[in-house]
């Protein structure tokens, strides 16, 4: 381990390691605009230089190694002028337009002119000005303001793997861009906007909307995608207005996807924000909180058990899942179910449903299986991060299904899900056991089948046929689409004995076997399939559930409750509340306490803490907040025949797959230049 | 450095031709395995060449594809060197050297006499689309300055009427012979050999 000397404190790094992060160790502040923890190194700015004894010259310590014995100072006159030099330089062509750019407040280059800068220029030249660039619904390119830090151009290149950026021309023509002026097509495009050290790359949808200082910030978890990114939820009065990564190593690094970035505009439009009954003339009618309630709990009261169904929807949050689970198994209902898709997971093995390997567990994998999953689009943070895997090497990648583009080269296989029972002792059978954690990904697309259950149990003979399955290594890997989908297994919101299933739940609904469905956030259903029974729609959007409803009881977004999420690899994550619900709207967990009391069985706690304990009670891991419990490795999948049926490909539209992204004006933007770029306007699109 | 705004057309797509893709292949192999994408400033030039001394989009992508490059990649390179060109230019491209050797030994008559010939500023191509003009940084004759490229031909040792009596001889459809326009043979001194001279063989 070398050791050195900065501004006179010695201290010991790793070899390898370069002087600025040696300096950040010792605790010394290095300004920088082009470095970034997360992207290779361009030390283009220079404004990281540092004197280095026995160098002529001030070095880059960005790109400088550290070195046994370096003296490195940073403290002195010559280093603040070197600064304020390279600071003069990069404000030549800067304009002066901070008042009107939304990087405001929140600028690294007027921190560090602020810090670090002359209090005045000596260029009387005229500055040059760089067309605005087109880079699509989700990123402004005011590029006057680019000072060729270069890090959107790594980014784009190295994490999100779609090389469509580039620095072309040169010297003071040098000009950041697609040159042919498109949008980027990358699902992580959003986050060149935090990594854009100036305004040159703001957020298009949040475009002159607030100021940073005007925001309440709140520390929260994504539900857009079943990876639970950690988020900071910035919001001003009722309003959310936008959201940015956290960074949090295990899950999400400090990247988020575009859909759980820019659907928040979706928060504001097709809110339940009131109480809705059917009336006699079967139009819904605004209702009081008493009326509504009432008028479910005089529905219910008569309807025996068996015949009342619940569907859990897949934006809910685990509290809420407990109560309706509570509040059904009070009623004597068997009929609960969370699998909206009909994925063919069960709540007898853990294994059977979790990402066991863990996300940072990717990075230690050696070789990896997808069958039936499209991880670009449907968490694209872990799919950086699969790529970030097969960046380092020695990673071959198959892929049974679909065969989109994933940024990285994956051999295709077929799209016979039969084949995985054939698969161990075929050619990439055979990498996969000569691996040493080899990995299998099983998306929704194989599980959500009539089969899912024997693909369920081929891939678990699979995994431990090639050695995905042992003692210290547990590669078997399910992606989930759905954010409350872990959670509600978790806590066993399943077809109880004699229970049906979502497909049985809709087929009684059909046959009038069914009295009253109670939909708590449940979208993903056709609503004419509910024509016949009673349904009770709590949740926050007018979607497909709300339609099919004869009460609607509006609950929260995610955006508006303290509530426990539990990712696709069992992490129990705490969401906080950012805003208060719209109008009427109340936390969903309150909303079936007080349909408990109007039905006279109060369940049995009066706040959230109390509902939590009985929730832990029951499931101790959710109490175990941001920590994966390993799950045990047993039985599971039901063994029998795998139908021929090709796997499709995976979710259709990444920007709209839930209730938000559906009301969200920006997803609708993005959908229409990503998704259907040819289908022409009708003029009533929006 | 954009083509947004284009005064232009671009082709809808570029192909090389039979021989070209024969000298493409030789380029290719100088290169070692895995390292093909070193050919791309060749190629480059091999397409520019092919196509009238302009490089379309067009013929970036496909040199991309030819690579199995990202074009983004391709475009960063072709803007960065102005040897080649993105939009039209004329048949004859005459470059100036406006350098410091050339500007001390009078390229600013030299250029002024382009002008006045040609009648167009810098940058600008005849009506007729046979001659483009340029401004140029240092070409590596300054012994030979004031100079100026045309095609791949260095004319020097200009003045004013010697560059337009270059011009004049293109616009007849000849080819002045390239090199010094004062009667010099190459760089030696003026007026002939003065060491060595009675060692000639």
């Amino acid at each position: 381990m070398p050791k050195l000397t900065i501004d006179g404190i010695e201290i010991e790094v790793e070899a390898g390691l370069t002087v600025l992060q040696a300096c950040e160790q010792a605790g010394v502040e290095i300004p920088r605009f082009c470095y970034h923890e997360r992207l290779s190194i361009a030390g283009n700015c220079r404004m990281c230089l540092v004197e280095m004894e026995r160098s002529p010259k001030p070095v880059a310590s960005c790109a400088m190694p550290v070195g046994d014995g370096m003296v490195i100072r940073t403290d002195t006159e010559a280093v603040r002028r070197m600064r304020r030099g390279v600071m003069e330089f990069l404000l030549i062509n800067h304009p002066l337009d901070c008042p009107i750019c939304d990087q405001g407040g929140e600028c690294d280059l007027q921190d560090q002119a602020m810090a670090y800068g002359s209090d005045r220029s000596r260029f009387g030249e005229s500055k040059r000005a760089v067309e605005y660039k087109d880079f699509g619904p989700l990123v402004n390119g005011i590029m006057t303001r680019c000072i060729h830090c270069t890090r959107c151009i790594r980014f784009i290149t190295e994490v999100a793997g779609v090389p469509e950026l580039g620095a072309t021309g040169r010297g003071e023509h040098m000009e950041v861009g697609t040159y042919v002026a498109k949008a980027l097509t990358s699902e992580l495009s959003g986050n060149i906007v935090d990594l854009c050290p100036v305004g040159a790359l703001t957020s298009a949808p949040y475009a002159y909307q607030a100021r940073p200082w005007e925001l309440r910030k709140t520390e929260s978890i994504d539900v857009l995608d079943a990876l639970g990114s950690n988020i900071r939820i910035d919001s001003r009065g009722p309003e959310v207005l936008r959201v940015l990564p956290r960074n949090h190593d295990d899950v999400n690094e400090e990247w988020l996807g575009d859909k759980s970035r820019h659907a928040v505009d979706g928060l504001k439009r097709r809110r339940l924000d009131r109480p809705y009954l059917r009336g006699a003339d079967g139009r819904m009618r605004e209702a009081s909180w008493t009326e509504a309630l009432d008028a479910v709990a005089d529905r219910l009261r008569d309807i025996p058990g068996t015949r009342i169904a619940a569907l859990a929807g897949d934006l809910v949050d685990c509290e809420s899942v407990f109560a309706l689970k509570s509040l059904m198994a009070d009623l004597g209902s068997p009929h609960l179910d969370c699998r909206q898709d009909g994925a063919a997971l069960d709540g007898t093995a853990r294994a059977s449903y979790l990402f066991n390997s863990t996300v940072a567990g990717i990075e230690a994998a050696d070789a990896l299986l997808i069958v039936g999953s499209d991880p670009r689009r449907e968490a694209p943070v872990l799919n950086a991060r699969i790529r970030k895997r097969w960046l380092a090497g020695g990673f071959p990648v198959g892929l049974l299904g679909g065969d989109p583009d994933l940024t990285y080269p994956a051999t295709h296989l077929g799209t016979d899900p039969g084949l995985l029972a054939k698969l161990a002792d075929a050619p990439f059978g055979k990498l996969l056991t000569a691996a040493t954690r080899p990995m299998i990904l099983l998306g929704m697309t194989a599980l959500a089948r009539p089969d899912g259950a024997a693909i369920l149990a081929a891939a678990r003979a699979l995994a431990e046929a090639v050695g995905a399955a042992t003692d210290d290594w547990n590669g078997f890997n399910v992606l989930h689409t759905a954010a409350g989908r872990v959670g509600a297994l978790d806590l066993g919101f399943l077809p109880g004995d004699g229970g049906l299933n979502t497909a049985g739940i809709l087929d009684a609904a059909d046959n009038g076997a069914l009295d009253a469905v109670y939909l708590l956030g449940a979208d993903e259903i056709a609503p004419q399939r509910l024509a016949k029974p009673f349904v009770i729609y709590q949740g926050h959007h007018g979607d497909a559930g709300a339609r099919a409803a004869d009460v609607i009881l509006p609950g929260a977004a995610y955006t508006e409750k303290d509530a426990t999420y539990v990712n696709t690899e069992g992490r129990p994550q705490r969401a906080r509340r950012a805003v208060f619900p719209p109008g009427e709207a109340r936390e969903d967990w309150a909303i079936l306490r007080a349909l408990s009391g109007a039905l006279g069985r109060p369940l049995p706690f009066d706040s959230l803490p109390e509902l939590r304990d009985g929730m832990i009670e029951a499931c101790p891991h959710l109490g175990d907040i941001d920590h994966v419990r390993p799950a045990e490795w047993t039985a599971f999948g039901r063994n029998g025949r795998i139908d021929t049926t090709p796997l499709g490909p995976g979710i259709p539209n990444y920007y709209m797959t839930d209730p938000i992204s559906r009301a969200s004006e920006t997803m609708a933007r993005c959908t229409r230049a990503f998704v259907n770029p040819t289908s022409g306007r009708t003029g009533t699109d929006g | 450095m954009t083509p947004t705004g284009q005064d232009f057309a671009q082709p809808d797509d570029f192909e090389f031709t039979a021989e070209n893709k024969a000298r493409a292949q030789a380029i290719l192999a100088r290169y070692p395995e895995g390292r093909q994408q070193s050919a791309v400033m060749p190629l480059l030039d091999l397409a520019q060449r092919q196509h009238d001394g302009w490089l379309p989009r067009a013929a970036m992508d496909y040199v991309a594809d030819m690579l199995g490059m990202p074009p983004i990649r391709v475009y960063e390179v072709a803007s960065f060197y102005t040897m080649y060109n993105r939009r039209p230019i004329g048949k004859h491209h005459v470059q100036v050297c406006t350098n410091i050797a050339c500007l001390l030994r009078g390229s600013d008559d030299v250029l002024h006499a382009c002008k006045d010939k040609l009648d167009v500023e810098v940058g600008e191509t005849t009506e007729d689309g046979q001659f483009t003009l340029s401004e140029v940084e240092c070409l590596g004759a300054c012994s030979n300055a004031p100079m100026m490229q045309i095609g791949d031909d260095y004319y020097e040792d200009l003045d004013a009427e010697s560059a337009g009596r270059v011009l004049d001889a293109l616009t007849r459809g000849e080819t002045p012979t390239p090199g010094p326009q004062n009667g010099r043979r190459t760089c030696e001194p003026m007026g002939g050999p003065t060491t060595l001279v009675e060692e000639e063989s």
